[in-house]
C-alpha cells in the first residue's frame, strides 16, 4: 500500500515533468478537452441560471396567484382561432368573482383584482421612454402583488373612485424619467398621450423576466382614469389577476375559479370553458424544452470536443510511450513493476487533461465574466459544483484516453524494451 | 564459505520465429556463489545477451531449472520478478541508462521508489551509495552535465542502493574510452573486494581480465569455464 502511494507520488512527479518538457505539445492536445469542458460549463451556468432567474421570475408573478384570461399563456398552435373567437373577459368581473368568493363557505380564494392594460409612450418634458405597459386597477391590488413600493404609495380607494389621474410608476419608468433624483418623481407629473397625471408612488426594482416581459417597465392607475382615456370597453379583454389562500390546493383554486366563471357566464353542462385560467407554473413547462434545448446542444458539443480531445491525448501518449521504451525497460530492470508503469502513463494523460479542464473553467469564466458585463440579463450561474463536475469529466477523459497507452506500455517486454534505441 | 546465490541447470531459451525456432540457449548449467566475480565471454550470437537477460530475471528460461537463492524462478509471477530486479540484483547498463532529466540524486534513489522506501530512507541510502563511487559532490547534477565516467558511477550507484545480492553488468566499458573504462573496472574490482557479487557480460579480454572467474559461451552452450 505505502509502495503503491509512493509509486503515485512518482507518477504525478514524472508526469508534470514530461508535461512541462512538452510544453507546446500537451498545450496543443488539452484543446479538445478545453473546448469540452468551457462548453460543459457554459451549459450547467446557462441552465442553472435560467432556472434560478426562472424561479424568482414565477415568484413575481405569483406562487399562490392565478390569471383569469382570454387567451391561455402555452402556446395554442393551430386552435388560436377557436381562442379569438371566445368573448372577452370584461373587468366588472372581479367583482362579481369577490362576490362568489364571499358567498362561497370555506373558499380556496382571497381577492379577485382587475387588470386593463395597454401600451403607452410615456414622456416628462423631453424625456420620454416607449412602449411602457400601462394598467388600470384598483386599491386592492396591492394584495394580489408581491412588488414593494420603494418611494410614495400606492393608489388610494378614493382615487380609484374618483377616476383620479395618478399613476404608480414601474422602477425603470421613474428611473429613466427622473434619471437625476428617483425622489424628484413624488408630486411630479408625467404625460400619456398629452394627458398629465401625477406620480404618487415608485416600485423597488424587480428584476427582468425571461420572455414575459419586463414588471419595471409597468405603469399603474385607477381602472375609470384608463377607461376614461384608452381603452374601447366592449372589445378589450381585462386580466383578473385572482389570489388564493396559502393553505388551499391549485385544484380546489382552479376548480373554485371555473365554477364561478361558468356561473357568470351561464355555460350550460358540457359546454366548453370559454375562458382560461392561467398560473405561473404553467411558464415553467413552457421554459422546459428550452432548457432541454440547451442541454442537448451543450452534451453534444461537450461530447464531440471531449472525444476529439480524448483520441487526441491517447495518440500523443502512444507517442510518448514509444518515445521512451527504453526508459520503461530501465525502470522495470531495477524493479517496476507492470502496474507502476501503468500508473506512470495514466498519470502523464490525465496530467494533460486536467490542464485542459482548468484552463476551460478559467475560460469559461472569463467569457461569463465578459458576458454579464455587456448582456447583464443573460442569466449564468457558475456552482462550485459545476466546477468540480467539470474537473470529474476531465479526469474521467485522462482515464478513458491514457488506458490503452498505458496498457500497451506496462506489457512491453523488458528486455525487449532495454535493447530499444 | 562460499553459498551458491544462482543455480543454473540445463536451461534452455527458445526463440519461436515461426517456421524456425531459435536455440539461443542450449542447455547451459553455471552455479554462482557469493562473491564470484565472473566474466561472460563470448562472440556474438552466443547467448550472451540472452544469458544477461535471464540472469537478471528479466526473462525465464524456456527449459530447464533456475534458483535464485534457492527459488525458483520459472514459477515466479511478473510482481514478483520485479520486486527480486528491485531487491536482489543491480543492473549496470553499457549506455548508462539514466534519466536525462533527473538529478543524480534522484536517479540513484529510483529504485528505491519502487521498493516502496520513505523518501528521506531513500535520500539517504542514495548520499551513501553515491559516497562508494565517488561521486558525493555530484548530486544535484544532471546526466548531461557529467562525463561518461561519472555517468557510468551514478548508474552503478543506482545499481547498488537497494544493496543487492549480484551486480549484473552489461559492456559497462563499452561507451567509455579506455583510460575511463580502466577507472570503471577499478571500482568493480573495489566492490568485489568489499563483498559484492558481480557478473560482467563482455566481449573484451582486459576488461574480462578484471574477473576471477571467465564463462565462455558458444552457440548456446558454455564452451569453458575457467578460474583466472
Amino acid at each position: 500500500m505505502k509502495q503503491l502511494g509512493y509509486e503515485i507520488v512518482e507518477s504525478i512527479a514524472i508526469a508534470i515533468e514530461q508535461v512541462y518538457e512538452h510544453r507546446m505539445r500537451s498545450l496543443l492536445t488539452a484543446l479538445g478537452v478545453m473546448i469540452g469542458i468551457i462548453a460543459v460549463t457554459l451549459m450547467g451556468s446557462a441552465i442553472r441560471g435560467i432556472d434560478v432567474g426562472f424561479t424568482s421570475n414565477l415568484s413575481i408573478l405569483g406562487m399562490n396567484t392565478f390569471y383569469l384570461e382570454k387567451w391561455p399563456w402555452k402556446d395554442v398552435g393551430d386552435n388560436w382561432i377557436q381562442y379569438r373567437n371566445r368573448p372577452p373577459i370584461p373587468a366588472s368581473y372581479s367583482e362579481k368573482l369577490n362576490n362568489s368568493i364571499l358567498s362561497t363557505e370555506n373558499s380556496s380564494l382571497i381577492i379577485a383584482v382587475p387588470m386593463v392594460k395597454n401600451r403607452r409612450k410615456i414622456s416628462k418634458d423631453d424625456r420620454n421612454i416607449q412602449g411602457v405597459e400601462i394598467i388600470g386597477t384598483n386599491a386592492d391590488y396591492p394584495l394580489v402583488d408581491n412588488a414593494e413600493i420603494e418611494l410614495g404609495r400606492f393608489l388610494s380607494e378614493v382615487e380609484v373612485l374618483r377616476g383620479r389621474n395618478v399613476v404608480v410608476l414601474g422602477h425603470e419608468v421613474a428611473a429613466s424619467l427622473f434619471p437625476e433624483d428617483l425622489e424628484e418623481s413624488i408630486g411630479a407629473y408625467v404625460n400619456i398621450q398629452d394627458i398629465k397625471y401625477k406620480v404618487t408612488g415608485v416600485y423597488k426594482k424587480q428584476g427582468s423576466v425571461l420572455g414575459i416581459g419586463n414588471f419595471d417597465k409597468n405603469v399603474l392607475m385607477p381602472l375609470p382614469s384608463m377607461r376614461k382615456f384608452f381603452v374601447s370597453k366592449r372589445y378589450h379583454s381585462a386580466t383578473i389577476k385572482i389570489q388564493k389562500k396559502e393553505e388551499a390546493s391549485f385544484e380546489d383554486a382552479t376548480d373554485e375559479i371555473t365554477g364561478a366563471v361558468r356561473l357568470i357566464r351561464g355555460l350550460k353542462p358540457g359546454q366548453k370553458d370559454n375562458f382560461s385560467i392561467n398560473q405561473s407554473t404553467a411558464v415553467a413547462e413552457e421554459i422546459a424544452p428550452v432548457k432541454r434545448g440547451i442541454a442537448i446542444a451543450g452534451f453534444g458539443i461537450t461530447g464531440l470536443a471531449l472525444f476529439v480531445g480524448a483520441i487526441g491525448i491517447m495518440n500523443i501518449t502512444f507517442v510518448s510511450v514509444q518515445e521512451r521504451t527504453k526508459e520503461i525497460g530501465t525502470r522495470r530492470a531495477i524493479g517496476a513493476r507492470k502496474r507502476a508503469i501503468l500508473i506512470q502513463f495514466l498519470m502523464e494523460a490525465n496530467m494533460i487533461c486536467l490542464i485542459g479542464g482548468i484552463i476551460g473553467v478559467f475560460i469559461s469564466f472569463l467569457i461569463k465574466l465578459v458576458l454579464q458585463r455587456f448582456i447583464p440579463e443573460f442569466p449564468l450561474i457558475m456552482s462550485g459544483q459545476l466546477i468540480l463536475v467539470a474537473m470529474l469529466v476531465s479526469v474521467l477523459t485522462g482515464i478513458g484516453s491514457g488506458i490503452a497507452p498505458a496498457w500497451k506500455a506496462s506489457r512491453l517486454d523488458p528486455a525487449e524494451a532495454l535493447r530499444h534505441e | 564459505m562460499n553459498s551458491p546465490v544462482i543455480e543454473i541447470v540445463g536451461v534452455k531459451k527458445i526463440y519461436d520465429l515461426g517456421e524456425t525456432e531459435v536455440r539461443a540457449l542450449n542447455g547451459v548449467d553455471l552455479q554462482i556463489v557469493e562473491n564470484d566475480y565472473m566474466a561472460i565471454m563470448g562472440p556474438s550470437g552466443s547467448g550472451k545477451s540472452t544469458m544477461m537477460n535471464l540472469l537478471g530475471c528479466l526473462d525465464t528460461p524456456s527449459e530447464g531449472q533456475y534458483l535464485f537463492a534457492g527459488e525458483d524462478v520459472a514459477e515466479m509471477t511478473d510482481d514478483e520478478l520485479a520486486d527480486i530486479r528491485n531487491r536482489r540484483i543491480g543492473f549496470v547498463f553499457q549506455s548508462f541508462n539514466l534519466l536525462a532529466k533527473a538529478t543524480t540524486l534522484r536517479n540513484v534513489e529510483l529504485p528505491l521508489v519502487y521498493a516502496g522506501l520513505h523518501p528521506d530512507t531513500r535520500r539517504e541510502r542514495a548520499k551513501e551509495a553515491l559516497v562508494k563511487v565517488g561521486l558525493s559532490d555530484r548530486m544535484t547534477h544532471r546526466p548531461n552535465e557529467l562525463s561518461g565516467g561519472q555517468r557510468q558511477r551514478v548508474a552503478i550507484a543506482r545499481a547498488l542502493v537497494n544493496k543487492p545480492s549480484i551486480l549484473l553488468a552489461d559492456e559497462p566499458t563499452g561507451n567509455l574510452d579506455s583510460k575511463t573504462g580502466e577507472e570503471i573496472m577499478a571500482l568493480f574490482d573495489q566492490l568485489h573486494q568489499l563483498g559484492n557479487t558481480i557478473i560482467l557480460v563482455t566481449h573484451e579480454d582486459d576488461i574480462a581480465m578484471h574477473a576471477k572467474r571467465c564463462v565462455r559461451l558458444r552457440d548456446g552452450i558454455v564452451e569453458s569455464d575457467k578460474k583466472i
